[in-house]
Formats: C-alpha cells, sequence, structure tokens
C-alpha cells in the first residue's frame, strides 16, 4: 500500500494501521473503516494503552497510520491528535473551572446528553466527581471534532445509568460524523451494545479476534 | 579618587567584631561558630587572592588574559547554575544550557556597554571589564538557575498535565505556556524587586564603593543605572534563552514529551 498517495481513490476511509511497531512492540497490522468501532480487550500490562498512545503519536513509533488516507507523518502532530483522539482512562484538569478547557462552548445537546446543564462551564474543577470528570473529559475530547476516537476505557468511573448514556452519545457522535474508534473495555457485553467487533490483546502484545 | 587607605591593624580591628560573635556562638551552643570562622578566613585568602590578580591584570592589559579570565568566570558560573538543578538535564546540555545561555546575553551586553556606551579604550580594558562582566554574570547567573530549575522541576511534576494536553492537540509551546510563564517570572523577580528598591531600601554595591571612593553622588547614580538596566536586560535575556534550550529537550520534533529520556531527578 506504498501508492496511496498517488491513487487517493484506492484508499480506504478509516484508520489503517501497518507495519505498525513501537516500545519494541509489533509490527500491528489492521484496519478499522469509517463509522464501525474496533472492541479491544486484555488484561491490564498487555498494552492497549500504549498502542492508543502511539496510535495518536504521543509515543515514538515506525510504520505508517493513515486517517481516511491522509498519513500521520503528513500533518503536524498537534493537527493529527485533533483528528485521532486519545481518551485516557484519567482525566487532568490544569485550569480552575471547567470553561476554561474548552476553546469553544459545546452544543447544548451535548451536556443534556451526558447529564450535564450549560452551568457545568462555570463549575470548579476541585468539587466534581471522578464520575463528572469522566464525562466532562468526553466533552472537551470532541471540541475538534475528531474522526477517530481512542478510547481508554472510556465508563470505568461510572455509574450504570451514566453507562448507557455515555454509550448512547458516543454511538450517536460515530454515526452522526462517520467517524470511527477504537474501544478498550473489560465488558464484552458493553462492546456487544455498542455494536463493535472484539479482539482480544494477549499480554506479549498479540491481538486475537473473538467476535 | 582619593580613598582613605586602610591598613591592616585596622582590619583587624573588624575582624574582633566576628571573633566576637564566634565567641557568642561558642558560649551559647549555637554550633555556627567553625562555619562562621572557616568562611571569614576563606574570604580573606580568596579576596587577597585575587586582589593580586587583579592587579596584575590591570596593569598588563592584555586581550587574551582578559578572554581567559573572562572565561574561568562564564565556567564557574556555569557550574553554579548546573550544580542548583534538581531535575537535571541528561549528558553534556546540563552544563552546556546553562553556560551558553549566560555567555550570549552577559558577553553581548558587556561588549556593547563598553564599546558603545562608556566607550573605554581599549574595549576590553580590565579595570571595568572584568568587574562589569563579573555583576553581569552574578546577577544572571542567579536568575538562570532559579528560572532553569523552577522550569524543569515543574514540568517533570506535571508531564502528566503537559501530555493530556498534547493529548487533546494543542502544539507543545501551549501545552507547556503557563509553566513557562512562571519560570520566567520566578528568574526575573529577584531583579525587578531590587530595581524597584534600590534608592529607597538599598544603596547597591557598586554605588555605595564609589561614593566610598570619594565620586560625586551623581556620577555613582548614572554608573548605577547603567548597571541596573544591563543586569536586568542580561538576566532576561539570559533567562528566555536557557529556558527555550531547555524546552527544546522537553519535547521531540513531533511534540511528543521526552521528560524521561532527557531528564533524571537528582
Amino acid at each position: 500500500m506504498t501508492g496511496n498517495r498517488e491513487k487517493p481513490a484506492l484508499a480506504m476511509n478509516g484508520l489503517q494501521v501497518e507495519q505498525f511497531r513501537f516500545f519494541g512492540r509489533g509490527p500491528y497490522n489492521f484496519a478499522v473503516p469509517a463509522g464501525s468501532i474496533f472492541g479491544l480487550s486484555g488484561s491490564s500490562g498487555s498494552g492497549k494503552t500504549l498502542l492508543l498512545r502511539a496510535l495518536s503519536d504521543l509515543d515514538p513509533n515506525e510504520g505508517r497510520v493513515t486517517l481516511n488516507g491522509v498519513c500521520s507523518s503528513e500533518l503536524p502532530a498537534s493537527e493529527w491528535r485533533r483528528k485521532v483522539a486519545w481518551l485516557p482512562a484519567e482525566s487532568l484538569w490544569w485550569h480552575d473551572r471547567v470553561g476554561a478547557h474548552f476553546w469553544q462552548i459545546p452544543p447544548l445537546q451535548w451536556f443534556n446528553a451526558l447529564g450535564f446543564a450549560e452551568e457545568v462551564v462555570n463549575w470548579e474543577i476541585s468539587r466534581l466527581s471522578t464520575g463528572e470528570k469522566q464525562r466532562l473529559a468526553i466533552l472537551r475530547l470532541l471540541q475538534h471534532r475528531p474522526s477517530a476516537l481512542l478510547l481508554d476505557e472510556p465508563t470505568a468511573s461510572l455509574d450504570k445509568g451514566n453507562i448507557v448514556a455515555v454509550e448512547n452519545f458516543l454511538t450517536t457522535y460515530l454515526k452522526e460524523n462517520n467517524g470511527l474508534a477504537i474501544w478498550v473495555s473489560h465488558d464484552s457485553e458493553q462492546l456487544e451494545r455498542v455494536g463493535a467487533c472484539h479482539y482480544a490483546m494477549l499480554l506479549g502484545g498479540e491481538m486475537r479476534k473473538l467476535r | 579618587m582619593n580613598v582613605i587607605p586602610l591598613g591592616l591593624f585596622e582590619l583587624s580591628l573588624a575582624s574582633l567584631l566576628v571573633l566576637l560573635l564566634a565567641w557568642l556562638s561558642f558560649k551559647h551552643r549555637l554550633e555556627i561558630e567553625r562555619p562562621l570562622l572557616i568562611a571569614a578566613l576563606r574570604t580573606t585568602v580568596q579576596l587577597s587572592l585575587i586582589g593580586l590578580v587583579l592587579n596584575a591584570v590591570f596593569t598588563i592589559v592584555n586581550f587574551w588574559l582578559v578572554l581567559l579570565i573572562w572565561a574561568l568566570m562564564l565556567a564557574a558560573a556555569g557550574y553554579e547554575v548546573m550544580s542548583r538543578q534538581k531535575v537535571k538535564v541528561k549528558g553534556p546540555a546540563r552544563f552546556m544550557i546553562g553556560a551558553s545561555s549566560m555567555m550570549l546575553s552577559s558577553f553581548s551586553i558587556m561588549v556593547l556597554i563598553l564599546a558603545l556606551v562608556i566607550k573605554v579604550e581599549p574595549w576590553y580594558s580590565p579595570r571595568y571589564a572584568i568587574p562589569i562582566l563579573g555583576m553581569l554574570l552574578g546577577n544572571t547567573m542567579n536568575g538562570v538557575a532559579l528560572a532553569m530549575n523552577t522550569f524543569s522541576t515543574l514540568a517533570w511534576n506535571r508531564r502528566a498535565v503537559i501530555e493530556q494536553r498534547l493529548a487533546l492537540g494543542q502544539p507543545s509551546g501551549e501545552a507547556i505556556e503557563d509553566i513557562w510563564r512562571e519560570s520566567v517570572r520566578t528568574g526575573l523577580i529577584p531583579i525587578i524587586n531590587s530595581m524597584a528598591a534600590a534608592g529607597l531600601v538599598s544603596l547597591p554595591g557598586m554605588m555605595t564603593g564609589q561614593i566610598l571612593a570619594g565620586n560625586t553622588a551623581t556620577d555613582a547614580v548614572r554608573y548605577q543605572i547603567l548597571i541596573m538596566f544591563m543586569i536586568s536586560s542580561g538576566t532576561g535575556f539570559g533567562v528566555i534563552l536557557s529556558l527555550w534550550l531547555m524546552r527544546r529537550r522537553m519535547f521531540d520534533t513531533r511534540d511528543r514529551l521526552r521528560m524521561r529520556d532527557s531528564f533524571h531527578v537528582g
């Protein structure tokens, strides 16, 4: 697939990972078509987070990752990360208030879908619960309308009602934007609910298809 | 320019004060008499020796000799900056970042002042060039050491936050901008404060010296203002340059945070 740039008509829509290596792992070769979700599970320490970090180019890596035919090396790193956006398992906040972390306030229905009123932008970070931080981190991540989401256990810190809300919100977002996601979860029922294929990452870093 | 000369007898009178303090410390078991006496002795020996050296240098007026002394001063300042870092850059850059930024800022400002403002002949005339670089380096060194230490320590402690900002698509400069700003401020606050307090609270050392040496207060004030402008700008340029060099080692060309590869603690 070296002729991608010359023959853009052949370029597949979605995320394509070829001969991808990082920290002595890999090579990984897989593709996630636009509009689909790639479910990934596996015991801790198998390197799921490392894979997501490397895909958003936060760690040194070799090989080739393309999104809708555009290779990561063709874009400035910051622009790539806005399109291929990583949601870490634990979100960190650096300003005093929620609103300061947003450069454009998301649409009202986004807040509502995750159980917030618009006043949430005036809330102090120190008074947020872990679950509230996680749901707000999702809104923060979607500001730049990424087309590929790298979700690291997005619902691990949430209660049941909010888990469903987040699942519905994310699948709706992906549908409306023809986006794709790599969704790391320990909950195979969740992966089924969001309509993902299911791969497991083994301890050596090898990926095996489960469903 | 007629200073009342200080004799050895007058100096030993003054040393009685230090001895009195040492006796007080001994009597009350403050355990500070030993370091106090050693430091007093070091001051006497070191300053007497440098006095001999400077006397020789002032009469010889040789460019290469002046250059050698500048280089020694710079190396000492670079070493001092390096040893004040808690989170250290790996490799030779640990010394070079501080030393090169101090050299660029202090040397260029010194040359500018000597050649264009004071207009000494020759411009490297050691009677001016050595004390002026000394004053510049002393202040720049403090500012650069403070700023670099703040920058690397904060970046190390907040590296997870910096990474999340990068992950949200911020370029490296934006992801570290609050730490950058805080470090520049930390480096510059002491000199800004001393400019603000000059004349009200303190008479700066150089001015005091000139007045003691019999110069008119007006002359002394002009020189002091010149020195204040020099050291504040020298410190500022040195601080910004050193932090810029340090930031280049924190990120790679793809804006990835490389703290663990380029820095270590202790």
